[in-house]
């Protein structure tokens, strides 16, 4: 019995994990997908979602209110940058690499300067702060299942604006096929903003919601920013559909690699992206390079 | 690839000349650095063969510069010296083999991919390391010894002595310039660089361009664990940031910054580099937020690299 339940908690940290992961690949897919841009900074907006959910639970004492607070500023940061991304746009990817390249090291830094090098630790939300028993020595935490369930909510809206929305179809149809589009007479540079602005905010409000339950640390974004590639190139890139499917696979053998193989844990992943990879080289629901 | 201008070649024999016999008259203090320097543009040159000729830009050119680096490690026993002349090749077969084995996964996908993918590999030999005890794991491993260049009997240099050292980086570093300009001159070459502009035009006409970029991208491979073998015996350790993306995007920074698609580029782009770096961490802790900055406008504002400021210079 203690075996299954062990196995369930490892499934719902892999599930956890793995929409996370798909909150901060979505945006990355599509910056890829509709733009063009390759933006190694996605990482970074996540990291500066959870330092903005510490500085402003200690300001305000409460993570709700700091959440309410925070993703207005993340709206705001996002503005801003995209107008250093606009000159980007049409240059080749080596220098938006670069670019965004500059851009971690910056960010980085500033954040040592504001915060320092010390890991820092969110408090859970007293509301939430609970554990369900699953057997005798066994429980849950109540705030995990709730990360879950504010991934799954976002993700579904997500699905909705993308499939229903008439700015949806244009995000989808950007995706396809940019050129057409713009011929279409449709304001490509507008659906840009709006696709870009919204991936920051996707990635910022991960890094909040996960603050409490993976700390607050230096270098954080990075680690995340190298998952969320693998997340897409499996997935295949400008796809919604396969960033959710791979950012589950991705929990799952993440979480699952820790536990079988500790020695090669933080490998994984990166097989399992190379098998994919020799199988669909445009990845799962990739469209062919 | 065309041969440098009348100017670049002037400016290039007379930097080899100063660089020559700087020991002589200069500091003795920045041997190290500027032999640092010159193993970066080793590494650089090989990673614009990639970039700037063969149109490959790969985020993940530190996986065959830590093969190289740990290849070493691994086979300096804890008693003494090994022989360079026996371990040097089987570091730089290492480091091709690597280089045959990525190169078949990762040549298959281009563009965006290309450049995630290849981050991607180079990530996983860095957990590997982070997760194997026999590599040192996460705080890497000592090299007790620097390798010995004893030929029969016969020492012509010293690795120990840092004069020695200093210029075998400069042969290094001017071997691997003419050994790519070689290879670029030749039939070979210009496949590479056509490729680049118009791979399927070249496919139509019936040339086996994946061959011809899976040999490129082992040649590189080969050049980077070049350079990973001598900056870990210079240093005397490997540790997992050897296959780490800063070092990755530092060394692409080297070869935008200094002009890609030049040979001369990546060396200007080394020293500049360098130097900025190690001027700027001595003024101050927080160094890498001016280093972004310096990056950022870099990017936007010196698109051909400083060999495209010597090119308008001239022009």
């Amino acid at each position: 019995m203690d075996a299954i339940v062990f196995f369930l908690i490892q499934v719902l940290n892999g599930v956890q994990y793995g929409l996370l992961l798909f909150l901060v690949a979505s945006g990355l897919t599509l910056v890829f997908g509709i733009m063009g841009v390759v933006n190694l900074a996605h990482g970074s907006f996540y990291m500066v979602g959870a330092y903005l959910a510490y500085a402003l639970t200690q300001a305000l004492g409460n993570l709700w209110l700091s959440l309410v607070a925070a993703v207005p500023l993340a709206l705001i940061i996002g503005l801003l940058l995209e107008l250093l991304f606009r000159p980007l746009y049409r240059r080749d990817h080596l220098y938006q690499v670069l670019l965004t390249y500059g851009l971690i090291l910056a960010l980085e830094e500033t954040r040592s300067l504001l915060f320092g090098d010390d890991v820092h630790g969110v408090p859970i939300p007293p509301a939430l702060d609970f554990s369900v028993p699953l057997t005798a020595d066994l429980s849950y935490p109540v705030y995990r299942l709730w990360i879950s369930a504010a991934c799954l909510a976002l993700a579904g809206a997500l699905y909705l604006v993308i499939s229903k929305t008439r700015i949806g179809m244009a995000i989808r149809a950007g995706a396809a096929n940019r050129e057409m589009v713009q011929l279409l007479g449709i304001d490509v540079g507008m659906v840009f903003r709006i696709v870009f602005v919204a991936g920051v905010v996707l990635a910022a409000f991960a890094g909040m919601i996960a603050a409490p339950v993976a700390t607050v640390y230096p270098g954080m974004g990075n680690a995340i920013l190298i998952l969320s590639f693998v997340v897409v190139v499996i997935g295949g890139i400008g796809s919604i559909k396969g960033a959710f499917v791979a950012a589950l696979l991705i929990g799952l053998a993440d979480t699952f690699g820790q536990v079988v193989a500790p020695d090669f844990a933080g490998m994984t992943v990166y097989v399992l992206m190379a098998a994919v990879l020799l199988w669909r080289p445009a990845g799962l629901f990739g469209r062919g390079t | 690839m065309p041969v440098p201008s009348r100017s670049v070649r002037l400016l290039l024999l007379a930097g080899f000349a100063t660089l020559l016999l700087f020991p002589l008259f200069g500091e003795r203090f920045y041997l190290q650095l500027l032999a640092h320097i010159m193993l970066m543009a080793v590494f650089a040159m090989s990673l614009d063969l990639l970039v700037g000729f063969a149109g490959l830009v790969s985020l993940g050119h530190t996986a065959f510069f830590g093969v190289g680096g740990y290849a070493l490690m691994l086979l300096t026993s804890s008693a003494g010296p090994a022989n360079l002349w026996l371990t040097l090749p089987v570091a730089l077969a290492a480091a091709a083999v690597a280089a045959v084995i990525i190169g078949l996964l990762v040549l298959r996908s281009s563009g965006v991919y290309f450049i995630m993918v290849t981050l991607a590999f180079t990530q996983m030999l860095y957990y590997f390391a982070i997760g194997q005890k026999w590599l040192g794991g996460s705080d890497g491993a000592y090299i007790n010894f620097k390798p010995r260049a004893a030929l029969f009997g016969f020492v012509p240099f010293d690795l120990q002595k840092p004069l020695h050292f200093y210029w075998v980086a400069l042969a290094l570093m001017a071997g691997t310039y003419l050994l790519l300009f070689v290879i670029l001159r030749s039939l070979f070459g210009r496949v590479v660089c056509a490729i680049r502009s118009n791979e399927g035009r070249l496919a139509s006409l019936g040339i086996p361009t994946f061959r011809y970029k899976l040999v490129c991208f082992v040649i590189a491979g080969a050049l980077a664990g070049l350079a990973g073998y001598f900056a870990s015996a210079q240093y005397g350790v490997v540790n997992p940031d050897f296959f780490g993306w800063r070092l990755a995007g530092e060394v692409l920074m080297i070869v935008i910054l200094g002009g890609m698609g030049t040979l001369h580029g990546p060396i200007l782009g080394a020293f500049a580099l360098v130097l900025l770096e190690d001027s700027l961490s001595v003024a101050s802790k927080h160094w890498l937020l001016p280093m972004g900055l310096f990056i950022i406008a870099a990017v936007l504002l010196l698109p051909k690299g400083i060999a495209g400021l010597l090119e308008r210079a001239r022009a």
